[in-house]
């Protein structure tokens, strides 16, 4: 078991003929995960990837022929929001958004449809999800995992992979990685990835990264405090030390006032029984302190 | 990005809300201009306003009244050209000084977690809302906005009653209110504030006042992310007030923010790009930025990036943490080694690139033979040489 993506994935790439799409569409195809096909408006009819699989008009047609039921997005932001729409509009559940500076109210409208489909967005401006061994999407190096208990979700990108690797290096494995993105409107949040790893059988402990910005971490932690008692999260905050009133770099990462800061997340977490490590090298010990073993 | 109040207002004149006549001025005579046209038409006195886009202009003396065009040249020449914050005053906004019966509160804003927009009104107007959050949080109602259909006529109404304007103002506020969302979504804004909304007397010639509801001051800030699809709004971008560091890591295409330490960072993705900074302030360093160069970022940016950190005098040691994905190391590198090459000033520097093409960009760094530049394996170990080599920096000077 894991969560979000898997052996049981029939990926869709959205944007398959573009520079980052078909980049990223091989090395997913590499790693293992099952593209059944992409979808590039005016481009139907073409074949795509090393082994190749074909290229659709419209996500409609391609779920019709291939039955796809997850879809990743590298549309660029101008269209990325529609494509969200089209993905739901065809009856897919799964939808990864890599695609970075999409306007926020945008997004704004467009998660709301997706939630009153039943279905589940992850992102815009995430690195995607990966499960080790069994399937990545999205942009996280393939090479830095290694299949275990331990699942991670994080609002960052690169400094998610600094962790998977070093849990990778200490011999603790993932169940699945999930980046849910930087954005100040996302389709999913802490909390829901967090339900997730609650309900899966193979996830033993969590660690959640967080960083400065909006109240997610403080909402997590008290999600954790209600249900997640008996499984061991650890976490880290990144921002510490940054200035208030300024943009770091993602769109959501801003102190504004006195809400947003690493502290007050910080004091959230522990108070909810999570082991905060001061620096992303300390979570491998924090977990094996928590009862983690290699795997 | 933040508008400056006359850009704000402007917009908001657009949508067809209720702002009193304003010009700008950059001069003393003109200002003098301004203030005689709106005294010869009825006003009584004028407003001379400073135009920046700091807070506090009021208690800054930037914001004063004048009853003729003498006097209005005079505070002009006050203002104009005064600091505030660290922003010098280029322009001013003059208007008629409106008789103000009653101020108000009203924004609208993005709200994350709800992921709708949110609409924030207090009959404690004129005051910043931070303020009145803090001394009487129930003196502020909220209501959201439907995601699509936007603000509705009811939602507006409840509104206008909590705040105690369900009488002769009603159907001006709900009006307000809903010029307020559509100012928003038409120019992708994530803030829209008027504060304050007052009910405004106007004096008739048969001595009795007419009142009406008016926007006398707003804010308004632009989602970043929209502004391709808005190039009359990126026309706005106040550059003069903004650090000449800051314009250049925008036209690169570079996330960077000047701090107050003495040691450079060049980091990819902006979570890693925190973290580094905290590392080296646990490790007893002081980070000089934040700078995230982005996926993908090839060696003219690595480059540009570099010059920028350079250009910050207080720099004593650089730390460069690259975690390849997007990014390839050797990219990075060769772009590293450029810029050593063309720099003239050289500061000791920590390299760590892991991912995607390590081994060359080791190899790469490891030819340019650069007795200044050193490897590290891991995060931890490449800030304490960084910490190491500022101190040491430091202590020779």
């Amino acid at each position: 078991m894991s969560i979000l993506v898997g052996s049981d994935t029939r990926l869709l790439v959205q944007g398959i003929t573009g520079r980052e799409g078909g980049f990223h569409a091989q090395q997913m195809q590499d790693y293992g995960t099952n593209v059944v096909g992409g979808v590039t408006p005016g481009k139907g009819g073409q074949m795509a990837l090393e082994r190749p699989v074909p290229v659709f008009d419209t996500c409609h047609q391609a779920v019709a022929e291939t039955g796809a039921n997850t879809s990743v997005i590298y549309v660029p932001a101008a269209g990325a929001t529609d494509a969200v729409l089209e993905a739901v509009d065809a009856g897919i559940m799964i939808i990864f958004c890599i695609t970075e500076h999409i306007p926020a109210l945008d997004m704004l409208m467009a998660v709301h449809v997706v939630d009153a489909a039943g279905a589940r967005l992850v992102g815009p401006n995430c690195p995607g999800a990966t499960t080790p061994g069994q399937a990545k999407v999205g942009i996280i190096p393939g090479d830095i995992h290694r299949s275990g208990q331990v699942g991670l979700v994080s609002r960052s990108g690169t400094l998610t992979y600094e962790v998977v690797e070093a849990l990778t290096e200490a011999g603790i494995g993932q169940s699945t990685c999930v980046g849910i993105g930087g954005d100040p409107i996302t389709g999913s949040n802490f909390v829901d990835i967090l339900e997730l790893f609650a309900a899966d059988p193979q996830t033993e402990a969590v660690v959640l990264m967080g960083e400065i910005g909006g109240d997610a971490e403080e909402r997590a932690a008290a999600w954790i405090a209600e249900h997640m008692r008996d499984m061991p999260v650890v976490a880290f905050i990144a921002g510490r030390t940054a200035p208030a009133g300024r943009r770091m770099g993602h769109a959501g990462a801003i102190i504004s006032g006195k809400s947003g800061t690493a502290e007050s997340k910080i004091r959230a977490l522990e108070a909810a029984g999570v082991r905060v490590a001061d620096t992303p090298s300390q979570i491998p010990r924090l977990l094996t302190e928590a009862g983690v073993k290699s795997s | 990005m933040k508008l400056q109040e006359f850009h704000a207002k402007h917009l908001l004149a657009e949508q067809g809300l209720p702002v009193p006549d304003f010009s700008v001025a950059e001069s003393p005579d003109e200002v003098a201009s301004a203030a005689a046209g709106y005294l010869a038409t009825g006003a009584g006195r004028v407003v001379v306003k400073a135009q920046v886009l700091v807070g506090g202009r009021g208690k800054a003396g930037g914001v004063k009244l004048a009853a003729s065009p003498e006097e209005a040249a005079e505070v002009a020449r006050q203002i104009l050209g005064m600091d505030i914050k660290g922003s010098t005053v280029r322009r001013v906004l003059v208007a008629p000084a409106a008789e103000i019966d009653r101020e108000y509160y009203l924004s609208c804003v993005l709200d994350r977690t709800e992921r709708k927009v949110l609409f924030m009104g207090s009959a404690e107007g004129g005051v910043e809302i931070e303020q009145v959050a803090e001394a009487s949080p129930s003196a502020i109602s909220y209501i959201h906005a439907h995601p699509h259909l936007g603000l509705l006529d009811h939602q507006a109404r409840r509104l206008a009653f909590a705040l105690g304007l369900g009488g002769p103002h009603l159907r001006d506020f709900v009006s307000i209110a809903k010029g307020l969302y559509r100012t928003m979504v038409v120019n992708d804004a994530d803030l829209v504030e008027v504060n304050p909304l007052a009910i405004v007397l106007d004096h008739l010639p048969d001595a009795t006042a007419r009142e009406s509801l008016q926007c006398l001051d707003a804010k308004i800030t632009i989602d970043e992310s929209a502004l391709e699809r808005h190039p009359e709004l990126e026309m706005m971008r106040d550059v003069d007030e903004e650090d000449p560091v800051d314009v250049a890591a925008r036209e690169q295409g570079l996330s960077f923010i000047r701090l107050e330490g003495t040691i450079g960072c060049m980091v990819n993705g902006a979570g890693l790009a925190m973290a580094t900074m905290d590392l080296i302030k646990r490790a007893g360093g002081e980070p000089a930025n934040f700078l995230d160069i982005g996926g993908g970022a090839k060696a003219d940016k690595v480059a540009a990036a570099m010059r920028l950190i350079l250009a910050d005098p207080h720099v004593r040691a650089i730390l460069v943490n690259i975690f390849g994905g997007i990014a390839r190391g050797d990219e990075v590198a060769h772009g590293l080694v450029e810029a050593r090459d063309q720099q003239e000033r050289h500061v000791p520097m920590v390299v760590r690139i892991v991912g995607t093409n390590a081994d060359l960009a080791a190899r790469i760094l490891e030819e340019a033979g650069d007795p200044d530049l050193q490897t590290a394996e891991t995060l931890d170990e490449a800030v304490e040489r960084a910490v190491a080599a500022a101190h040491a920096a430091m202590a020779r000077a």
